[in-house]
């Protein structure tokens, strides 16, 4: 059993959760992940490492509520124990001396990509971060990731905060600047990290993405999680969840994003019947 | 000398028609008076040949003159003494190329039933007493600390053995319960996993300290494990990353490994989903790729989740099948049907990325391959396509690479097996022992459970040494 040490709330239906978890916070490293199950009930679900602290043994995770497992999780208070934490897995994501790196966050997205421009400054990076969100209240961290990064771009869809569009308008400009941009790295929804991808690719810069399958068991026992990168089908839990997103078969990556849409929104209406619908 | 009974007692199944709708368990054990009347058969002899074809070497004809003799603790004791895991191999012990093949009334067509012999027994212990550790008296400890690492067939045996022998041992698992491919992969209708967990129970009231969620090669590696006070390692990580035939349409929605329809809808339970959180799809016409046990568990639980038709697709004939004899039967009272000599070629999907047909060839046998299996070849232009919705890909496993990837001096063949002595379960890491599928790849419960019997001897006297 896992303790939550605290929890917040950074957005509409966006929480933050630390969890005790020393085992996994000596181990972690920027862009792993940890698969949890809330109980005996539970399915198992990946969750990206947004921050640790081996000294204090704790673990961050920041998830919006969007299905059953997210819907249940919200519920639980500080000083509740979660019943499965496994971690940390994944390949760490690749840190090096690359020398601009442009770091592209698409709603939580920003919890992931923040430890690895963290990482990615401390190796001597030069950062430069593109924050977008649907509207102003789902954009959080933006002074987190302002702190590691030389210039930070804020944009929304709907124009409530930053400037008015989605992330791939300022990642273009700074492609097409005097900026010699080295390596993007993007993190969010599929779609988001797609368009990315494209739009990187006329100028040749390599593109990283942390890939967001479908997962049961993550130690690469199930392969429900496979994708196909360059033509080659991988298990993300293990060969990834970093790709070169200029390889990655997205139609088919968003193809298996749907397999369980119907029992998903079945479990989710259940479970909201049971708690009882919340605000 | 009595005359010899060659009247096998047969043992009760739920209705075919029935048991195709549920996940309770298919065969419904012996009776006192069945396992008596089948107790009565065994002569005795003095050879003792099934103990021979017993991996882990049980005293057979003693625990069957106990159970004749009403002795049922005694039974008890006997078979404990040498298998810590007897209610599980009394089930799934493939018991026909073992201790029944070397029984004398084999030769007669009628070998003593051994394996439902050694069930009656587990399950009268732990209806009437409880699986617990009978032994009031524990070892004496020897200070020595070993880690066990998976906790499948492999690992418990290896772990309950290390145990009685006075050493503290911790038992490593990755998932979120103990028991390997046991609570994953075989289900629920051929091993109940209430009897699974009772069975790791025993094993921990040994001593044994069981870790859940813990990944080895993640949150901590053989050589940490070895600076932080182990003595010795047992590796029993079984072969657990499925294998795919890397032919066209192999990532459509709707395709599984059957690593991951089992887990689904063993350990996630999703059989009762939304109860249980995890969902499974299930087609209507759904086929089973490959020819062994997993390809037969898979078909069968497909089945029970309701589908219309299944199919096994297998690519030689039925003799050459390696699943049990008595699960094809029972796949085929059930009503799945068998294409043999049938390989896919490619899977077709629709526009919405679902598969929905296979293009298979129609195979025939040529000579017999390294295998001694007479080697499959596709007929040109034999093609035909088949519709389904669903597909389960039983096609073998291999060992998981996260460990032998974080030890650098961990040697492995071209498979991923571990490289470790045939004898000794040793490997080529100091202090560190490997048994089961990890060693061997895909092979049977008690094979894995008899190679970790050794090594759990052979480490016992390098720690004593």
């Amino acid at each position: 059993m896992f303790r939550i040490i605290s929890r917040e709330t950074l957005g509409t239906k966006i929480h933050l959760f630390k969890i005790e978890a020393p085992a996994i916070a000596r181990k972690a490293l920027a862009g792993q992940f940890v698969v949890i199950r809330i109980d005996e009930r539970g399915e198992r679900i990946p969750l990206t490492l947004a921050d640790w602290n081996g000294k204090e043994g704790s673990v961050t995770l920041v998830f919006l509520e969007a299905g059953a497992t997210t819907f249940r999780l919200a519920l639980l208070k500080a000083g509740d124990f979660i019943a499965d934490f496994v971690g940390p897995l994944g390949v760490p994501s690749h840190i090096d001396k690359f020398g601009t790196v442009a770091c592209v966050a698409g709603g939580v997205g920003a919890a992931s990509i923040t430890p690895i421009a963290k990482a990615l400054k401390e190796k001597g990076n030069k950062i430069i971060s593109i924050l977008g969100a649907r509207s102003k209240d789902l954009l959080f961290w933006e002074d987190k990731l302002r702190s590691v990064s030389q210039r930070l771009i804020v944009t929304t869809d709907d124009g409530t905060y930053g400037r008015k569009g989605v992330v791939t308008e300022p990642l273009k400009e700074l492609l097409e600047s005097e900026e010699k941009v080295d390596r993007v790295i993007a993190i969010g929804p599929s779609i988001m990290m797609k368009f990315c991808a494209q739009t990187t690719l006329p100028f040749g810069v390599k593109t990283i993405v942390s890939l967001n399958p479908i997962m049961v068991d993550g130690t690469g026992m199930c392969g429900c999680c496979r994708v196909s990168v360059g033509g080659v089908t991988k298990f993300a839990c293990v060969d990834g969840p970093d790709f070169d997103g200029h390889q990655v078969d997205w139609d088919l990556l968003s193809a298996r994003l749907r397999i369980y849409l119907d029992e998903e929104k079945r479990s989710f209406e259940q479970w909201q019947a049971r708690m009882g619908k919340r605000s | 000398m009595a005359k010899l009974n060659l009247n096998r007692e047969p043992m009760t199944k739920q209705d075919p028609k029935t048991r195709g709708k549920n996940f309770n368990e298919v065969a419904l054990g012996y009776s006192a008076e069945q396992a008596k009347a089948e107790a009565s058969r065994c002569i005795q002899c003095p050879k003792h040949s099934c103990t021979d074809g017993c991996p882990v070497e049980i005293d057979i004809p003693g625990f069957i003159k106990a159970v004749l003799d009403d002795n049922m603790p005694e039974a008890v004791r006997i078979l404990k003494d040498k298998n810590s895991l007897p209610g599980i191999c009394g089930r799934v012990c493939p018991q026909e190329t073992q201790c029944e093949q070397a029984c004398s009334l084999a030769k007669k067509g009628a070998p003593i039933a051994i394996g439902r012999l050694e069930r009656y027994v587990a399950d009268w212990e732990r209806t009437n007493i409880g699986a617990l550790n009978p032994k009031a008296e524990p070892p004496r400890p020897t200070g020595k600390q070993v880690a066990v690492v998976g906790s499948g067939p492999a690992g418990l045996v290896a772990a309950a053995d290390l145990a009685k022998l006075g050493h503290s041992v911790t038992l490593l698992e990755a998932l979120h319960v103990a028991g390997g491919v046991l609570m994953y992969g075989i289900p629920e209708f051929r091993l109940p996993k209430e009897i699974v967990q009772a069975e790791v129970a025993y094993v921990a009231s040994l001593g044994v300290k069981i870790e859940l969620d813990s990944v080895v090669g993640k949150v901590v590696t053989l050589d940490e494990l070895l600076e932080s006070g182990y003595h010795a390692i047992f590796l029993g990580t079984g072969a657990g990353a499925p294998m795919f035939m890397d032919i066209p349409g192999e990532n459509l929605n709707g395709i599984y490994s059957a690593n991951e329809f089992l887990t689904r809808v063993n350990l996630m339970k999703a059989y009762q989903f939304p109860e249980y959180d995890t969902p499974v799809f299930v087609g209507r016409r759904v086929a089973v790729i490959g020819g062994g046990n997993v390809a037969m568990d898979s078909a069968r639980c497909a089945l029970r989740l309701g589908t219309d038709e299944v199919y096994i697709i297998y690519r030689r004939s039925e003799v050459e099948m390696p699943a049990r004899r008595e699960e094809v039967e029972n796949a085929k009272e059930e009503g799945i049907q068998f294409k043999l000599l049938t390989n896919p070629k490619r899977y077709i999907g629709s526009e919405s990325n679902w598969v929905v047909g296979i293009e298979c060839y129609e195979m025939g046998l040529g000579e017999p391959d390294e295998s001694g299996r007479r080697r499959p070849i596709a007929k040109e232009g034999s093609e035909f396509i088949l519709d389904v919705d669903m597909v389960v890909a039983a096609l073998g496993t291999r060992p998981n690479p996260l460990i032998a990837q974080t030890t650098s001096d961990l040697k492995t063949t071209k498979w991923g097996t571990v490289v470790a002595d045939d004898t000794t379960g040793k490997t080529m890491k100091d202090r560190v022992w490997a048994g089961g599928d990890i060693v061997t790849g895909a092979a049977t419960v008690i094979s894995a459970m008899g190679a970790a019997r050794r090594a759990a001897r052979d480490i016992d006297e390098y720690l004593r040494g």
